[in-house]
């Protein structure tokens, strides 16, 4: 096995360009499992923490932009307030060992569909920017997952970095697991209030295929909070329209029996996760008027 | 390949290292400091915890070629030369009894270095959060938890 271990940007896409297979390394917490498990074997490792300008982020008009290499341990100090959803999620990730060294933009590599970031992600519409020596795509996170663990990455290409608009209102994120840390999602829900574009996003995690939107619940929200008028009165939302919402993100999942939990039990507690995260993020919008 | 890299504030070089070997066996195996324990090899169990670079990590899911020119900071690091000379959290770990079979214990005495450098004054809930990296099958925690608090408490006196 190869070790690869560029030292800027420029030279990791130009690595990863002359060898396609290696295996892009962060954290490492994804990747050294499968590794130390022998699950994995990849001829090169491409070691991408010697690339300084991925472990940044910066403002960029009316986004921020996060380097893939933003750990989450730095997401939660650094962007808890311009990014709640993102930052709530953050927190939820294994231990502090686990958060000091993985990263969003292995996140989104691994594509889990049990991964923490992408149900905030989704809910934020965040857009993911990949790069090759033959050009940069921006591609719509909810267009990136393409299967269990599959994504829309070329062979070629690496993330570079993920561009998320602080959200115009609340956001929240509810994961289930056996204890408080050190779990993967048995079913996770993202859900954010975007009221400057009278819409709603969502994110499910763990039950389907892949992290996807609950788009038929964020059309009939926001349909019905625009219809009664409640973005601008901010009046309490009734209990049937909360009951709708919660019942559209329980179809939209697709989830399966496993060792973590049932289908039914997930499709249940997404149920749950959707009526509670409205009702906390409803209050909060009430709060901020 | 060959790795060098500073351990306990020493210099080190290995050579003959496969780069897909994680930091832990190069620590145990190949350097002779046997301190971070091989548990899961996953990053559950927090057995392995060490500093790189001053941040805590689990040596486990460091690949080995990752430290090269980093700092590394281990279990054995914490101590004095001397043989009494034992780090203020670890003397809270003996003197509250907060071991049994020993094997969780050189992680937990790195995350609590850790937690204590973050917060000297850390909540019940805080210890608990901080230290939920870390797996103890014997003894139930309230040790473990007494002895944070002893070792915070200890911390402030010294700094007041």
């Amino acid at each position: 096995m190869d070790f690869q271990q560029p030292q800027s940007w420029l030279e990791a896409v130009q690595t990863k360009a002359a060898h396609p297979d290696a295996a892009p390394i962060q954290g490492g917490t994804d990747v050294m499992v499968e590794l130390n498990f022998d699950h994995r074997r990849p001829d090169v490792l491409l070691d991408l923490t010697g690339v300084a300008e991925l472990a940044e982020w910066s403002e960029d008009g009316d986004q921020v932009r996060i380097g893939a290499g933003v750990t989450y341990t730095r997401l939660i100090q650094d962007l808890g307030g311009r990014l709640p959803g993102l930052a709530l999620a953050s927190r939820t990730v294994g231990s502090p060992q686990i958060r000091n060294r993985g990263t969003v933009g292995g996140n989104l590599g691994t594509g889990s569909p049990a991964g923490d970031c992408h149900p905030a992600l989704l809910a934020a519409y965040a857009v993911v920017e990949v790069e090759s020596v033959r050009g940069t795509r921006e591609i719509p996170v909810d267009e990136f997952f393409t299967g269990v663990k599959r994504t829309a990455l070329e062979p070629d290409e690496l993330i570079k970095s993920v561009l998320v608009r602080p959200p115009a209102g609340p956001q929240q994120f509810s994961k289930i697991g056996t204890r408080n840390a050190m779990v993967i999602a048995v079913a996770a829900f993202g859900l954010a209030l975007h009221p400057d574009r009278r819409s709603v996003g969502t994110g499910i995690g763990s039950a389907a295929p892949t992290p996807r939107r609950a788009r038929a619940a964020e059309d009939a929200l926001a349909g019905e909070l625009s219809a009664a008028g409640l973005w601008d009165s901010r009046a309490d939302i009734p209990d049937r329209l909360a009951e709708r919402f919660a019942d559209l993100v329980g179809q939209a999942a697709d989830p399966i029996d496993d060792v973590r939990g049932t289908a039914a039990y997930r499709r249940h507690a997404l149920r749950v996760m959707a009526r509670r995260a409205l009702g906390w993020a409803w209050t909060d919008y009430q709060r901020a008027a | 390949m060959r790795i060098t890299c500073s351990v306990n504030g020493e210099p080190r070089e290995v050579d003959d290292v496969w780069p897909g070997e994680s930091l832990l066996f190069v620590l145990r195996e190949r350097m002779g400091l046997p301190g971070s324990k091989n548990a899961c090899e996953q990053g559950e169990c927090g057995s392995c915890s060490i500093f790189l670079d001053g941040v805590l990590v689990c040596a486990c899911l460091v690949a080995a070629g990752q430290a090269e020119g980093r700092d590394v900071r281990t279990v054995e690091g914490m101590a004095g030369p001397e043989p009494d000379d034992l780090h203020p959290v670890q003397r809270a770990f003996v003197e509250t009894g907060a071991v049994q079979c020993g094997f969780c214990t050189p992680g937990l005495v790195v995350a609590t270095v850790d937690l204590l450098a973050r917060d000297p004054d850390p909540s019940d809930a805080e210890i608990r959060e901080a230290l939920a990296g870390n797996v103890c099958r014997c003894t139930g925690y309230e040790s473990i938890l007494d002895a944070v608090r002893l070792a915070a408490a200890r911390g402030r006196e010294a700094t007041a």
